[in-house]
């Protein structure tokens, strides 16, 4: 063994994109290499949980923690590196709110099983079978773990230390992240615990867009127009959420005509990110009258969830839309016309 | 204790109206339900969606906001901005599942204190009929997570080795 701070990584529910940021931090992964002993990295290095068990308590310096946590599998891998990390970061929006797979919030775990393993046009099931926790085999019993019908953040499981936003994290702020806990490792001040490691500011304010007054009576979905790319993306009508969004990122999307989609999670202060969402927007709507105001929130916002919760949902404070009898019937009501498969 | 569900209604009310009609409500002997608890701001433009969202996380069955009538702000024009903030986040409460009744936008002048009270004990009745919303309990439910938990590790520990 190497007297070197060990550090792991981790996959839970996820893309998977959060572990190729890291490789995107290009010839510095053989400086990670040279700071740390990596003990567990799933997607490119052969260790075993078990092997993660055996070690003591506190004894893994650094946990870069990604995906949310959908089944019982990785709840356990999430308490077990707490208990063996001594820093555990949330890395990437999965970990720290939810993200993508946290939409799934919006459907009950029978609903979700329905469609994958049924109803989905590309599914061939006849017997309609579904995994199930426990099943009796003539060797025994097998067990697949349990699936929640409600995905929880990393830390709606196990306390966190950091969190690295993104979706998934820049190079950059992964280096600087990555630098800095290494720095405290040695002996360096480290950032209060729950710190945010990225930028204070929202995207707004890394985006060379002129902004002029705010007054919209339509918003436009992208496909609908071509923006002009001197002009402010949600004084064109369409609905940009860098308002809300923490920056770091140099407001990557609006750069290239397309308005941000607040991967990089609330700014610093925000609770609830479509909370602020829904208060910026109601102040640029230019209509005083109820029919109006609920014409242009319609027409211009058909999905309210997916553009004011796309990755924060999860983690927002109502977590998940109501489970239950008739909710399946309400969000079908919610989707639109035409967007349904 | 009656067995009837008495339901908790978070209610917002504006320093300039809606409170001094909960105050004309109280000093004319008008009753109203007492399931309502009232949180005075100073304009219903300063209830950001996030306090309602919070009431209902932390276990409110309805939220009422509460401002003066539509050109008698006291600052002009927040009331139009609590309006659209209101039809916004109905309308994202919708898609979440949430039913109609448990919000609702209510004007009422300093005078409106009788108006104030009706709209109170309605707003009351209605959620009453809808029952608890008991919001947490929605995320709560991961049914056999502790016994899955402990079973994995008890797995892993009665697990087989395979020797490198």
């Amino acid at each position: 063994m190497t007297g070197k701070p060990k550090l792991a990584l981790y996959w839970a529910a996820s893309c998977g994109g959060c572990d190729i940021a890291v490789l995107a931090i290009d010839d510095k992964i053989l400086e990670v290499a040279n700071l740390f002993d990596i003990v567990l990295w799933p997607v490119a290095i052969d260790a075993k949980v078990r092997d993660i068990e055996r070690l003591a308590d506190g004894s893994i310096d650094v946990c870069l923690f990604n995906g949310g946590i959908r089944n019982s599998e990785q709840e356990y891998m999430a308490r077990l590196l707490r208990a063996k990390a001594k820093v555990l970061v949330a890395f990437g929006s999965c970990a720290h709110e939810g993200c993508i797979p946290g939409l799934a919030n919006a459907n009950s775990r029978d609903e979700i099983f329905q469609y994958v393993y049924k109803d989905s046009p590309s599914v061939d099931n006849p017997q309609g079978l579904v995994p199930v926790p426990d099943f009796e085999v003539p060797e025994g019993t097998l067990h697949i773990p349990v699936f929640y019908d409600t995905l929880k953040t990393l830390d709606q499981t196990v306390p966190v230390d950091y969190y690295l936003p993104g979706c998934p994290p820049e190079a950059e702020n992964i280096w600087t992240a990555v630098q800095a806990v290494a720095a405290g490792l040695a002996g360096a001040p480290l950032p209060p615990t729950g710190t945010v490691l990225g930028a204070q500011t929202t995207v707004c304010d890394e985006c060379k867009r002129t902004r002029t007054e705010k007054k919209i009576k339509v918003f436009k979905r992208v496909w609908e127009i071509l923006p002009n790319e001197t002009e402010c993306l949600l004084e064109q009508g369409l609905v940009c959420c860098g308002i809300a969004t923490r920056g770091g990122c140099g407001a990557l999307c609006p750069v290239v005509n397309s308005p941000c989609i607040g991967c990089h999670g609330p700014n610093e202060g925000v609770q609830d990110f479509g909370a602020r969402m829904i208060s910026a927007l109601a102040s640029v709507i230019d209509s005083d009258n109820p029919a109006e105001i609920d014409h242009i929130i319609e027409q211009g916002i058909p999905d309210p969830l997916g553009t004011f919760y796309r990755f924060s949902l999860a983690h927002s404070l109502l977590r998940r839309t109501k489970l239950g009898n008739g909710n399946g019937a309400a969000q079908h009501a919610a989707v639109p016309a035409g967007r349904t498969a | 204790m009656s067995d009837t569900f008495e339901p908790k209604i978070v209610a917002f009310l504006c320093n300039w109206c809606s409170y001094r009609a909960a105050d004309l409500a109280g000093t004319s002997r008008i009753k109203y339900e007492p399931n309502v608890r009232m949180i005075r701001v100073m304009c219903s433009g300063r209830v950001d969606p996030t306090f309602v969202l919070k009431a209902f996380a932390l276990g409110a069955d309805g939220v009422m906001i509460a401002g003066c009538h539509p050109g008698e702000c006291h600052y002009l024009e927040q009331n139009y901005k609590a309006m659209r903030r209101y039809h916004l986040l109905r309308h994202t409460l919708r898609s979440m599942g949430m039913e109609e009744n448990r919000v609702r936008l209510q004007w009422a002048s300093a005078a409106e204190g009788a108006q104030l009270a009706v709209a109170i004990n309605d707003m009351i009745e209605k959620v009453r009929a809808l029952g608890p919303l008991n919001w947490s309990s929605n995320w709560n439910e991961n049914g056999h997570r502790l016994e899955a938990l402990e079973k994995m590790a008890q797995e892993h520990a009665e697990a087989m080795e395979v020797p490198a």
